[in-house]
């Protein structure tokens, strides 16, 4: 390993060459403020605010761009950067709406921590922002973009093209005309955004945000006419901790269930719990597939098979190939299979009118906002989900309604759908969906669990981009034996930019598989829009393994053997892919304009 | 398939579809059709497999890739010092004043568009202007409304100028 020697405010230190000043520092406990740099994303170093003094050289060096060389001596506080430094910031104020008070993300910025911690006091440059002609697109149900928030770190930017492989989001016009901006600068909801919400978890201003509900979620509580009915996805229970105090990678289930009730939701249940009748509708799905193709060798059948829990990757699919819609699944994801439930099933067995419903889901996913809102998912009669409150939105409320979160004891899901297993909570964690679905599907078709200690398809876990795992199907039942010592391929990929690598192999053929698994954001849900902020790559480690610790903590973890499943196939949807769950748990896909 | 596709297809497979053939497929489609409408932006991005927006960003960027249907004469008055120093106001009025549009608009009957640009080089003979590739020193507003109106009177005839 190739070390050099440098100082650091005249600490010498021996560190590895080509290590940035910035990495260097916070190696041995310096702290340079960033603003455009985040640990997700390629490095732009425009917003100068960590700009550090070199000896020697005139010019002041951003630390997060320069590689540290043997022999530089450098200072992170000195006059000349302390001043520099808070020029930068007045000068990012100057073009920035710091109406804070008013803005959502007041007291998580790190524009106004910036200001903050630099005492920010004096405005001596000329406040542009009457100037500026900002605008506001809110047209989208999923995220609101507000210019005069905007400081053109271009994060944003980078997550679009860099996590994303969208590049919705584009850096427009040049000089003080500069701005970001989509597509001819159109509104978010028009082009092709796939509202996954990571311009949001890495934006450091109020520019980009979630479309809050929280209002109309607290007006349908206090309305004594509504039944109030919440779903909490596998994702939220190991993240929504980090907003209320504790360490990441905390699992707080119990706690947040108490919450719940404690807001107000008159019945509190489980995402995972249409996440374990997601593997019921959508390993059948595949099996009845894989019959089609080998058996009665039909040249329609659409195989790979790829999974349609994420709607930040339906709306990509829609907009990017939209020729390849008919290899989704067609089952609904576990929110809206949840949302129509709560009408038709849950209304029945209560007794309730589903008029007088609200369905409320907390998602660690801005999508899902978009995703309640597509005109399609109206299947009960009435809007399935009504409202979709990010992880944050929960945190939010459970912070205004003055709940002590820490003291909290633990609580239980309400009954009926509100049992989940193993197999469902880690639907939250890329490869999850397809671990569950293998689980289930193997030991249908063989009788046997799948040949994995202690049912971990270790294969399929990991923070890879993307993965392949491949299963042989040995000795099966009489019924499936046309599957004997068929091997099952299967690739799962997360963030977009993978899912494009995926589909591209698939187009061109060089790859063939039977099942893929696609999750739009880096690290699938837990890693999700919704999430709280901030997030990196050691973030959504500790987030998964909470996940997996919660698999392994449950007394079931196959979504067959779901007791609320296998009673509400004999209640009411009789069998999977039946008739009812057509017309319930299935839908169809809207081919989109590609931009 | 209209005009404009074919063109960008042919274009695509003239400069190829890398990332970096960009620019001069811009170039060349501003030159065939004056600008770069929607449309166009979003074939190319197909051609090249990249976003339109990352296609309207690099459009954006450059002054002389337009994004706005523009009028048959172009015309770019410099906006920089020199030019503003040396009466540049006066030569807008003028053309204003003439044409009856104002900066980024179009005659209605589509033949002359009002721009500004930055420097255009020939400070030493500010004020100045380029209508489409032709550049126009010194100016005056009588010398402002000859030049124009040796325009008008090409765009009567339906002479073709280039």
């Amino acid at each position: 390993m190739n070390k050099i020697k440098i100082t650091i405010n005249n600490h010498p230190v021996e560190i590895k060459k080509d290590t940035s000043i910035l990495d260097a520092a916070r190696q041995i406990g310096v702290n340079i403020p960033t603003l455009c740099y985040h640990k997700d994303l390629c490095i732009a170093g425009n917003c100068r605010v960590c700009l550090v003094e070199l000896a020697g050289q005139k010019r002041l060096s951003p630390a997060c761009a320069t590689p540290c060389e043997d022999g530089m001596e450098i200072f992170t506080n000195s006059v000349k950067v302390r001043n520099s430094r808070k020029h930068i910031i007045e000068l990012l104020l100057s073009e920035h709406n710091a109406d804070c008070t008013r803005c959502y993300k007041n007291g998580n910025c790190e524009l106004q921590k910036l200001a903050s911690d630099y005492k920010i006091m004096t405005s001596d440059f000329i406040p542009l922002v009457p100037f500026k002609h900002y605008t506001i697109d809110m047209f989208s149900p999923s995220i609101i973009k507000d210019d005069s928030k905007c400081i053109r770190c271009q994060r944003c930017v980078r997550t679009c093209a860099g996590l994303q492989g969208v590049n919705a989001l584009t850096v427009a016009y040049k000089g003080d005309q500069m701005k970001i901006t989509s597509f001819f600068e159109k509104s978010m909801n028009e082009v092709n955004c796939t509202n996954c919400g990571q311009c949001v978890i890495h934006c450091p201003t109020g520019a980009l945000t979630e479309r809050n509900y929280i209002e109309e979620v607290w007006e349908a509580i206090t309305d004594p006419t509504k039944h109030v009915v919440v779903q909490t996805a596998p994702a939220v229970r190991v993240a929504l901790g980090e907003e209320l105090g504790f360490a990441v990678g905390t699992r707080i289930t119990g706690k947040m269930v108490a919450a719940l009730r404690s807001l107000g939701f008159d019945s509190v249940m489980d995402t995972d719990f249409t996440a374990d009748l997601t593997i019921m509708e959508e390993g059948t799905e595949l099996l009845s597939r894989l019959k089609r193709a080998l058996v009665d060798h039909d040249p329609d059948v659409k195989l790979p098979m790829a999974t349609s829990c994420s709607p930040g990757w339906i709306k990509y699919i829609e907009h990017m190939y939209p020729d390849y819609l008919g290899y989704l699944s067609t089952c609904k994801s576990p929110q809206q299979m949840f949302g129509v439930l709560v009408k038709t099933y849950y209304a029945q067995a209560r007794n309730l009118q589903p008029d007088k419903i609200v369905s409320v889901s907390i998602m660690p996913c801005t999508a899902k906002k978009f995703e309640a809102n597509r005109p399609e998912m109206h299947a009960s009669g009435y809007r399935d989900v009504d409202y979709v409150l990010t992880t944050r939105e929960l945190a939010i409320m459970i912070k205004q309604a003055g709940i002590d979160f820490m003291k909290l004891e633990d609580a239980k899901f309400d009954r009926l759908m509100g049992e989940s297993t193993g197999a469902g909570v880690i639907f939250g964690a890329t490869g999850g969906v397809m671990e569950a679905a293998l689980r289930t599907a193997y030991e249908l078709v063989t009788g046997r669990d799948v040949p994995f200690d202690n049912l971990n398809i270790l294969p399929v876990r990991g923070m890879e981009g993307v993965r392949e795992a491949s299963i042989l199907i040995e000795n099966p039942l009489k019924e499936w034996a046309f599957l004997n010592g068929v091997e099952l391929k299967c690739a799962i990929v997360h963030g977009l930019i993978n899912a494009k690598k995926l589909m591209d192999a698939i187009q061109s053929g060089e790859t063939q598989y039977h099942f893929i698994e696609v999750m739009a954001c880096p690290g699938g849900c837990l890693g999700g829009g919704g999430q709280p902020i901030p997030t990196s790559p050691e973030i959504r480690r500790k987030r998964a393994e909470a996940i997996y610790a919660e698999d392994e903590g449950m007394p079931l973890r196959k979504s067959h053997l779901n007791p609320e499943v296998i009673k509400i196939y004999a209640d009411f949807l009789i069998k999977p892919l039946g008739e009812k769950s057509h017309l319930l748990l299935h839908t169809n896909y809207t081919a989109r304009k590609r931009y | 398939m209209d005009t404009s596709t074919t063109l960008i297809k042919n274009l695509a497979d003239q400069y190829g579809r890398s990332r970096n053939n960009l620019l001069p497929i811009l170039q060349s489609v501003v030159k065939q059709e004056k600008y770069l409408s929607e449309l166009s932006m979003i074939t190319i991005a197909k051609e090249l497999d990249i976003s339109a927006s990352e296609v309207y960003g690099t459009a954006t960027f450059y002054s002389f890739l337009e994004h706005q249907k523009m009028g048959r004469y172009i015309i770019r008055v410099c906006k920089t010092i020199t030019c503003s120093m040396k009466g540049k106001n006066q030569i807008l009025l003028a053309i204003q004043d003439m044409l009856k549009i104002d900066i980024g608009e179009t005659t209605p009957d589509g033949t002359f568009s009002l721009l500004q640009t930055n420097c255009l080089g020939f400070c030493h003979k500010a004020p100045t202007m380029l209508i489409n590739n032709d550049v126009y020193t010194e100016l005056t507003p009588e010398k402002v409304r000859e030049v124009l109106s040796g325009y008008l009177a090409k765009a009567k005839e339906g002479e073709n100028d280039e």
